[in-house]
């Protein structure tokens, strides 16, 4: 049976069976090897994407259930070979230490940021409470995602 | 500049080994500690440029391969600086040197005369037509090591110091970094059926039932004990592995209570039992006491484990996370029967470890079932509950701490007393991988050990205080065996001991009827702890400290990591309501001369963060055959909503030795919770971790 959906803007069709984890077939079928496996559980977001414009967990979404939706990944993040202001950001800030948790806090963070360019702190706290991070980069990483906006807000291309 | 030579040169004397100038105007340099997360590839390569006179854009580094790089044993303690740094430096200084002398005598000119610019050699600030790249011959290289040449003076550094940002990270926000990602040609997916414990027989797998729920092909290793399932299909094979927890009937695994889950468990247990310090004495005075306890905890990293490995032509090929390439090269040789020649390890990035985690095992399975299935990569990926399950932990860790006091309430005799598994079950120190438990003719039980005092100690480290009293001593009982596997986790017992020991005094300071700082001020000579306490004391306005008691508690701790690494000094400002929330923590450390600022504060920040995690919610739960806290529902950790800001200063020293500052922060971090909690609830809370329920628990008892 062939899902299609749409992937960083591209159409693709998988042969994948329909209850395949989304992320199995975005890492193994279509090669983006970006989003992470932490869990598979709904409880790290390691492998946060985001489907039709909201940040979402690929590791236990079957793959049927996002037929003709649009899902956008880490690789989709860089527009052309430019990097998008969060991760700019987030290289400024050294905001990482592994980085394991980083495919899918930049996920979580860009979901924010385009629905709300203005976030607070608070706003950010609550917009990756979705995410662990075990080295504890926390605080660059808020500080990342606000320095993001900001750029975003000056016109920086997103 | 000590004048031995560091254990990384000394087991590796050739300049080649560790330096090469590639042909594209790059220096290739290789070293043995590996990337963990914790930014030592940016600080390497900054020694390596500044004393070469390079651009740090010019240098690759190649790190953890036992093909093509130098053997530093493992990446761990706090050590990559103090040692594979001053390696670097001196093998950079010294293939200067001999270029420079060679080079002059060409130019008929003194060595000291020619300056380096980006690697370009200048005489009288004209350029020479030379440069290293096009100079340097084999010759150079072909050298062994003598230590000798005395790199440059810190004063005139321009690159080591600097906040160099990070290679590794563009891959990592870009999504293409971890060995997870590695794609092989001839690639199977392998997932692991887990022997519950030791000596657990399988005595039954109900393979139709397995295949039935996999829903595609895959393939069956089975070794005695050891049961995995491979196939090109990553989401068969996981399914299989999931279904097949339901469909295998193991037979005499072990049984523990959640009583085995608590430090207390070790006391009545067989134990190897050490004196460290002072004679025991019974100096005249009052004693007083208190038992403070950690829990076992976990790595949690967050990537569960991944190992791949190729057998091909009688040579194994193996991809890891390890900290420790060549330790894990040995072991894999020896347990598989091939000759050392025969097996490379490659490091690849995982996720940060913080210890001796499931790294090896995964690379260990990887190899065994390699070695069934030749001409074909193998590559294990763990499942989290897999992780969660069977990584090795950190022991459960009981203090008691003892102190005589004079009249004015000042200890005179300190005792440090320990009751912890071991620290470190590493397979260099005997310990054993998962996989070998579950093969055919499993070896006896590891002996648990412990390192020893000279490199820090493991139940012990930080045991004995640096407060100028007159007698001190550890008394350390070593548990024979464990519940379930024990190793190493950030900072060994130095968490453990250093809460105990400095909650204690604060203890000793009310009784004392001082303000705690002043009390640890009146017995500290150590000129660099006092500093950092001060520092940290000015910035958190600890003389405004208001009473005992209202919900809102500030609180103060140190250490000197291993007595011997970097001091770290860390306060606390929380509130107690029903839950504690951080709202703010201020950190001084003293590290020697820092290579890159900016990575050191980003690790003083993440071992802030991790310790808070660790004292406030962290612990592993153990019934029935091991481990329950399986997922991050039962082993939470700290996130983004109770993160506090932190504050982290250090201190400029540059002419004195790096000291490694890793995990210096953690003890102090633990420590100043206690301290902040009681000063806000006015009970003491001596069982980590400070939960909700353990609070309510201690005030119900007041
Ligand atoms: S992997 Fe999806 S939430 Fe953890
Ligand atoms: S940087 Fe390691 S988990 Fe976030």
């Amino acid at each position: 049976m062939n899902t299609e959906l749409s992937v960083n803007g591209h159409s693709v069709h998988t042969g994948a069976d329909p209850s395949t984890p989304l992320i199995d077939v975005l890492r193994n079928h279509l090669d983006l090897r970006g989003t992470r496996y932490g869990c598979g559980l709904e409880q790290c977001g390691s492998c946060m994407v985001i489907i039709d414009g909201k940040a979402d967990y690929a590791c236990s979404r079957e793959v049927g259930s996002v037929a003709g939706r649009s899902v956008t990944t880490i690789e989709g993040l860089a527009v052309a070979g430019k990097l998008h202001p969060l991760q700019v950001a987030f290289l400024e800030e050294q905001a990482g230490q592994c980085g394991y948790c980083l495919s899918g806090i930049l996920m979580s963070a860009k979901a924010l940021l385009d629905r709300n360019p203005s976030p607070s702190r608070a706003d950010i706290v609550a917009a990756l409470d979705g995410n662990l991070c075990r080295c504890g980069a926390h605080p660059r990483i808020l500080r990342a995602v606000e320095k993001a906006a900001l750029a975003i807000r000056a016109g920086a291309l997103s | 500049m000590s004048d031995t030579l560091p254990l990384s040169i000394v087991n590796n004397r050739r300049l080649e080994k560790w330096l090469r100038f590639d042909p594209d105007r790059t220096l290739h340099l290789a070293v043995g500690k590996v990337e963990i997360g914790q930014g030592v590839l940016i600080a390497l390569s900054q020694i390596a440029a500044e004393e070469l006179d390079i651009d740090v854009d010019r240098v690759n580094i190649l790190a953890g391969d036992t093909a093509d790089a130098p053997d530093e044993g493992s990446t761990s303690s706090s050590q990559s600086i103090e040692v594979s740094g001053r390696s670097v430096r001196l093998v950079s200084a010294e293939l200067r040197s001999r270029v420079l002398a060679r080079l002059a005598q060409r130019l008929n000119c003194n060595p000291a005369d020619i300056a380096i610019e980006d690697g370009a050699f200048l005489l009288e600030n004209q350029p020479t037509g030379h440069d290293y790249w096009s100079f340097v011959s084999d010759a150079d290289y072909a050298a062994d090591i003598t230590g000798s040449v005395v790199p440059k003076p810190p004063a005139s550094y321009r690159v080591v110091g600097q906040p160099v940002p990070r290679k590794d990270l563009i891959a990592k926000v870009t999504g293409a970094a971890f060995i997870h990602d590695i794609v092989r040609p001839d690639m199977l997916h392998a997932r692991m059926l887990r022997q519950p414990s030791r000596n657990a027989q399988l005595a039954a797998l109900d393979k139709a039932a397995i295949r039935r729920a996999a829903k595609g092909e895959f393939r069956v290793i089975r070794l005695g004990n050891f049961v995995a399932f491979v196939g090109p299909d990553e989401t068969v094979v996981q399914r299989a592995a999931v279904a097949a927890l339901a469909h295998a009937r193991w037979e005499g695994a072990r049984e523990l209570t959640p009583a085995h889950g608590e430090a207390a468990w070790f006391v009545d247990q067989p134990s190897d039992d050490r004196l460290i310090g002072d004679a025991p004495a019974t100096p005249a005075g009052e004693m007083v006491s208190a038992v403070y306890s950690r829990p076992f905890v976990a790595h949690a990293a967050m990537a569960p484990s991944c190992g791949l490995a190729e057998f091909r032509d009688g040579h194994m090929e193996v991809w890891s996370h390890t900290q420790g390439v060549y330790p894990l090269r040995n072991s894999i040789s020896e347990i598989l029967g091939l000759p050392k020649d025969k097996v490379i390890v490659r490091h690849a990035h995982g996720a940060g470890c913080y210890g001796h985690n499931g790294a090896d095992d995964a690379a260990l399975d990887a190899a065994v079932i390699a070695q069934q299935i030749p001409g074909q990569c193998i590559r294990v990926q763990w499942r989290r509950e897999e992780e969660f399950g069977f990584e090795p932990v950190s022991t459960a860790h009981r203090t008691r701490v003892a102190a005589v006091l004079d009249a004015a309430g000042r200890p005179v005799d300190w005792t440090t007393e320990v009751w912890a598994g071991s620290h470190v079950q590493r397979p260099i120190y005997g310990g054993l991988f998962l996989a070998q438990e579950a093969l055919p003719n499993p070896p006896p039980p590891a002996k648990p050990g412990d390192p020893p005092e000279a490199n820090g100690g493991g139940g012990t480290r930080n045991g004995t205080p640096l407060y100028d009293f007159a007698a001190k001593r550890i008394v350390h009982h070593l548990a024979l065996s464990t519940p379930v596997r024990t190793s190493s986790l950030r900072g060994l017992g130095a968490l453990p001991n250093v809460f105990a020991m400095e909650c204690f005094m604060d203890e000793l300071a009310e009784r004392a009827g001082m303000d705690p700082v002043a009390y640890r001020l009146s017995m500290l000579s150590d000129t660099r702890a006092r500093h950092s306490i001060e520092n940290v004391a000015a910035r958190c306005n600890w003389s405004d400290r208001g009473p005992v008691g209202t919900g809102k508690g500030l609180g103060l701790a140190w250490a000197r990591y291993k007595n011997k690494a970097a001091y770290a000094c860390v306060a606390v400002e929380l509130e107690v309501d029903k839950e504690i929330r951080l709202n703010r923590v201020w950190a001084c450390a003293d590290a020697g001369l820092v290579i890159n600022p900016d990575g050191a504060k980003n690790q003083l920040e993440g071992g802030i963060i991790h310790a808070a995690s660790m004292t406030l919610k962290e612990q592993v739960t153990l019934d029935g055959a091991g481990i329950t806290s399986l997922d991050w529902a039962s082993y939470p950790i700290m996130t983004f909503s109770e993160v506090p800001e932190i504050s982290t200063e250090i201190v400029h020293a540059p002419n004195l030795p790096t000291l490694g500052m890793g995990e210096c922060t953690f003890g102090p971090t633990a420590a100043a919770i206690g301290n902040a909690v009681y000063h806000a609830l006015g009970v003491r809370v001596r069982d980590m971790p400070l939960t909700r329920e353990r609070i309510a628990e201690v005030l119900g008892r007041v």
